[in-house]
């Protein structure tokens, strides 16, 4: 059984896996919502059509996103410790966990973006709509839903991604997990971070699929 | 009533596709008058809907003038384009509603776009729910609601704009006869009442009989034909357009042999009995191919094909009849056959 100074860490290790994965997914929602606009509105087929711009970003999202997420983790040393002031810790996990989850993000709200009905494009803009009304009152409003159900798989793959922060001394039940349960052989520990990191997805992916299906107008 | 709002000059467009360069208009030409209602009517692929969408600049044509209120949409700005269109409302196919906003919302969506307050515009949006008889279903969401009822929120959304025209891009191509016919109604009525004049696009001529004065008929990107409705109707000159007016009667022209001709009523001969006193009076029987007699725009339009005898005397006879009573007879067989098997295309 688990000792009380173990509990102790185990709970603390899913403070921080709470707190790395909700700030990575907030401030990869940040680089990534905009990505994903532009993505969308400059492609060929959307409202502002921009070849140069679109193939720029098209190209700098896939190589992001080719980047194994623990070489990329090392790469961006030197980056974190500009940003956060050292390269290991909570803080310093979060710095390239942004910079993995900006791409898949942008490349998610992209595809929702471009479920959007044409037709309801067209017709906003016969109504007179520019292309921020469109942006914000179409486009986004209508693939709300959809917006959602990418956010929630964003939170997973988050999660996912920060267990291996704890590989080069990030913070989190991922690290711990690797610590103690994979490098010092502890199944009693590894065990239960693994059960917690389960549940922690399960329980996102639930309550994300509740909100997005409650805000879905589309059915009768 | 000859002021024009809408003039069309020279209006080609072509789109790159994979297999080359296609033309969907060539050399279009038309004016439209304020207050009016315009049909344009053609097949699939003849280039109306790329039209329509050229009137308030959805589509760029490749050259050609549109000119909608003495403007050049062309020579537009942005911004200037965009007030513009406030007052170019179209209504689509699909309705095109915002699926993740309410009834009212989507009726308040355009006076959002000019600046109103959302409690001001929902206000607003209620007095136009009302114009279409759909304020019950306000706060319902469009998934919940029939083709039809669709369409009176979409009306009611375009309204809510105060537009001074309307497109119609067949806007009654999805819905049942009993729905289309209701809201052709209305649109009617939104050009009596408001005085927006309505450009309908369709490609069924019952829609065209039904509320427009004008017409244009549109072929692979041409426009061939235009006049007032009852003219095309009584006398349609193109092969495109004849065969338009006397669609569903190509299979009989299989069957006819000899002499064929068309004979048009017009007004109130159409309630006379000429077909019955002929055969009475000439004492040959003839043969009815095809009859269509309806009412556009309150006057009785009606056309016939007739089969005479093989006999040249006796046809004459017939031929002559039909002139003395005002009629004006038309061989058709080569024509009309002609535009028949051209349908097989």
């Amino acid at each position: 059984m688990l000792n009380q100074q173990e509990i102790i860490m185990i709970i603390e290790g899913l403070r921080d896996t709470l707190i790395i994965v909700g700030f990575s997914t907030v401030f990869g929602y940040v680089l990534g919502l905009p990505l994903g606009i532009i993505l969308a509105v400059t492609d060929k087929g959307g409202i502002k059509p921009n070849v140069i711009v679109y193939k720029t970003l098209d190209l700098v999202t896939n190589v992001l996103r080719s980047f194994p997420f623990i070489i990329l983790l090392v790469v961006l040393i030197p980056v974190t410790r500009a940003i956060v002031g050292k390269s290991y810790g909570i803080g310093a996990t979060i710095v390239p966990l942004v910079f993995a989850a900006a791409p898949f993000i942008g490349r998610m709200v992209e595809s929702s973006l471009k479920e959007v009905d044409k037709g309801v494009i067209e017709a906003a803009q016969s109504l007179g709509a520019g292309n921020g009304t469109i942006i914000f009152k179409v486009l986004i409003a209508e693939a709300r839903t959809s917006l959602l159900v990418g956010a929630t798989i964003a939170f997973g793959t988050i999660l996912g991604y920060s267990a291996m922060a704890g590989a080069v001394g990030g913070g989190g039940l991922g690290s711990i997990a690797i610590r103690y349960g994979y490098n010092r052989f502890q199944p009693q520990i590894l065990w239960p971070s693994v059960i917690i990191l389960i549940l922690l997805v399960q329980l996102f992916q639930i309550i994300g699929m509740r909100i997005s299906k409650k805000l879905d107008r589309r059915k009768k | 009533m000859s002021e024009k709002i809408i003039e069309i000059k020279k209006l080609n467009k072509s789109f790159v596709t994979e297999k080359g360069e296609l033309t969907a208009l060539n050399d279009v030409s038309l004016g439209i008058e304020k207050k009016d209602i315009y049909g344009i009517i053609g097949l699939s692929g003849a280039g109306k809907s790329t039209l329509v969408r050229c009137m308030n600049l959805l589509e760029r044509p490749t050259s050609g003038e549109v000119i909608v209120n003495g403007r050049e949409l062309n020579s537009l700005s942005d911004r200037q384009l965009r007030a513009e269109r406030r007052k170019i409302g179209m209504i689509f196919q699909h309705f095109n509603l915002l699926m993740q906003r309410s009834v009212i919302d989507n009726v308040a969506f355009p006076l959002e776009i000019a600046g109103r307050k959302k409690k001001d515009a929902r206000k607003k949006a209620l007095e136009y729910l009302e114009a279409v008889g759909l304020s019950e279903k306000a706060n319902a969401y469009p998934a919940q609601l029939s083709g039809g009822q669709k369409q009176r929120v979409a009306i009611a959304r375009v309204l809510a704009s105060k537009p001074e025209i309307l497109l119609c891009d067949e806007a009654t191509s999805a819905l049942d006869p009993q729905t289309t016919k209701s809201i052709l109604a209305l649109l009617k009525e939104i050009n009596e009442k408001y005085g927006i004049t309505i450009v309908v696009i369709t490609h069924e001529m019952s829609v065209i009989q039904e509320i427009c004065r004008h017409v244009a008929v549109l072929e692979h990107g041409r426009l061939v034909e235009s006049g007032t409705t009852e003219e095309l109707f009584r006398a349609p000159k193109t092969a495109e357009a004849k065969r338009l007016v006397f669609s569903g009667s190509e299979h009989i022209l299989e069957m006819t042999s000899e002499r064929v001709v068309r004979v048009s009523f017009h007004g109130v001969s159409a309630y006379e009995p000429t077909i019955g006193n002929i055969v009475l009076e000439t004492k040959t029987p003839i043969n009815i191919l095809y009859a269509n007699t309806s009412t556009v725009n309150g006057n009785a339009e009606g056309e016939m094909l007739l089969q005479l005898p093989e006999d040249d005397e006796k046809a004459d006879r017939i031929i002559r009849y039909f002139r003395e009573k005002g009629l004006n007879p038309e061989e058709v067989n080569a024509d009309v056959k002609s535009a028949g098997n051209h349908n097989d295309n």
